[in-house]
């Protein structure tokens, strides 16, 4: 009986010193990783501090174009992939950042909208901001079978409308998609067209006809 | 010389001519990618980047500025007037200016310090363009040109160079500005294009290597040698951000991070691209 208990004493013993170590090591690791973060948020300061002693405003590209949104900010922060909290969080506040026209009217002129999707001017310092900017669609997708020259880093979106049966809550889909990206798909590559200012709401209205319109050369 | 500017010009008619056909024919883009790598190997035949390279080379040699000194003492990280390899080792830590410097940065600290010129003279045209030579460009192709064939090796082992490195990363992943653009939203996955254009994961070999490498080129399309320093320029003004100011720190330590992801890549520059 004595040996039993000895045996039962040192196993707890065993068990305890088990859970400090395993403890300590729990502590250890969180301080490495508090330790790190810390680390991190530094070296984004110090990067922060030098870039903006690097630049100088050029053009309509001032240097407050470094600043950083919180959408910015954190796919910076998570090198564009995010855990799942801070995914939802993106998007939620995208969603709420993302306005549809008050008229409901969804689709514009396809004609327009293939001109916009070709155009890359806007934005840049050697641009004259007087002039609209485009959407430069097919630098990174495919849209109509006559161009060719289209990137890839978006998908494809030959036949948009047709394989979705021109269905209306696609349209409000594509127009939401486009005016902001960020509240679909967070630290997507694609800018925020409309949230940004980059295309009115009207030009949005041409490029969602340029994916819906049953007449548009995307679903021919 | 001669014979290679002209086999030079007859490369860019070849272009000339395939940009005429590409778009007109109902070609897959399977093809049009085809013809563009045709093109690049016909561009690979003459390479006017000899003209800058030979100009950079007396503009070295030359007894130039207020103190009308070479810039055969100027040390480029290898001892003072080595050229042969420097390009492959930089960006350097540099005692004697205490800061991290890229071969731009480095030209220009020679220029003031040897040779007396100011800061505004020496950093006066970084960048060439109609009826503007740029010396620094020239300079640059002389001094690149002799680490062809050698293999990146930056060492990044002194703390300020590990520092840059970690900044320049951190720089990498920043987006900001009307369309959101970050370095690596272009540069940071496989096989990506804009239109046609391939654009190299600068976050992997090989991609990161064949890239940093090929720099600085000769660009057909400008008619002009470009550094790294006006790669760098010309990728923030398509990113949409204000202007990188030539030899700022922030774009010494993003050549950092580059240069070092590059390391072990075979040093083919100037090149000639489209």
């Amino acid at each position: 009986m004595k040996v039993r208990a000895g045996f039962v004493h040192s196993m707890g013993l065993m068990l305890i010193g088990g859970l400090v170590i395993s403890g300590c090591a729990a502590v250890a690791e969180q301080n490495d990783s508090a330790k790190n973060a810390a680390k991190d948020a530094a070296t984004t300061r110090a990067a922060f501090a030098m870039m903006q002693a690097s630049f100088k405003a050029r053009g309509q590209a001032s240097v407050d174009r470094l600043n950083q949104d919180e959408t910015q900010q954190l796919c910076s922060q998570y090198q564009d992939n995010p855990p799942k909290e801070i995914r939802e969080k993106i998007e939620a506040l995208n969603q709420k950042l993302t306005l549809f026209p008050a008229d409901g009217v969804l689709l514009g002129d396809w004609k327009e909208g293939e001109k916009i999707a070709q155009s890359g001017v806007g934005k840049q310092f050697t641009d004259n901001p007087e002039n609209a900017a485009g959407g430069n669609c097919y630098a990174c997708h495919q849209l109509t079978k006559a161009e060719v020259s289209y990137g890839n880093i978006g998908p494809s979106l030959y036949n948009f409308g047709k394989v979705r049966a021109y269905a209306p809550e696609i349209a409000k889909y594509a127009y939401g998609k486009i005016y902001n990206a960020e509240a679909y798909s967070a630290c997507s590559n694609m800018p925020r067209f409309g949230h940004s200012n980059i295309l009115t709401p009207q030009q949005i209205k041409h490029v969602v006809a340029l994916l819906m319109d049953p007449e548009s050369p995307v679903n021919k | 010389m001669c014979k290679h500017f002209f086999r030079g010009l007859r490369s860019a008619l070849t272009l000339a001519l395939m940009l005429v056909v590409v778009p007109a024919g109902a070609q897959t883009s399977e093809q049009t990618l085809k013809e563009i790598e045709r093109y690049r190997a016909a561009l690979a035949d003459g390479n006017p980047a000899e003209l800058w390279e030979a100009r950079g080379e007396d503009l070295w040699k030359q007894a130039r500025g207020p103190r009308m000194v070479a810039l055969d003492k100027c040390d480029l990280g290898l001892g003072a007037g080595i050229v042969n390899g420097a390009y492959a080792v930089l960006p350097k830590y540099f005692a004697d200016a205490d800061r991290v410097m890229d071969l731009e940065s480095r030209l220009v600290y020679c220029m003031v310090n040897l040779q007396g010129f100011t800061a505004e003279q020496a950093k006066k045209d970084p960048f060439g363009g109609p009826n503007k030579k740029s010396d620094i460009e020239a300079l640059v192709a002389f001094v690149t040109a002799a680490s062809r064939g050698m293999k990146m090796n930056v060492t990044a082992s002194h703390p300020k160079e590990q520092e840059y490195y970690e900044l320049g990363k951190k720089m990498f992943f920043h987006r900001g500005g009307p369309h959101d653009f970050s370095c690596a939203n272009c540069h940071g996955a496989d096989n990506q294009r804009i239109r046609l254009q391939d654009l190299p994961n600068l976050l992997k070999q090989p991609a990161a290597q064949s890239a940093y490498t090929s720099w600085p080129a000769y660009r057909v399309s400008q008619g002009e040698l470009r550094s790294f320093q006006w790669r760098l320029f010309d990728c923030f003004r398509q990113q949409r951000f204000p202007e990188l100011i030539f030899t700022s720190d922030a774009s010494v330590a993003l050549t950092m991070f580059l240069a070092k992801n590059a390391n072990g890549g075979v040093l083919s520059a100037p090149s000639i691209k489209r």
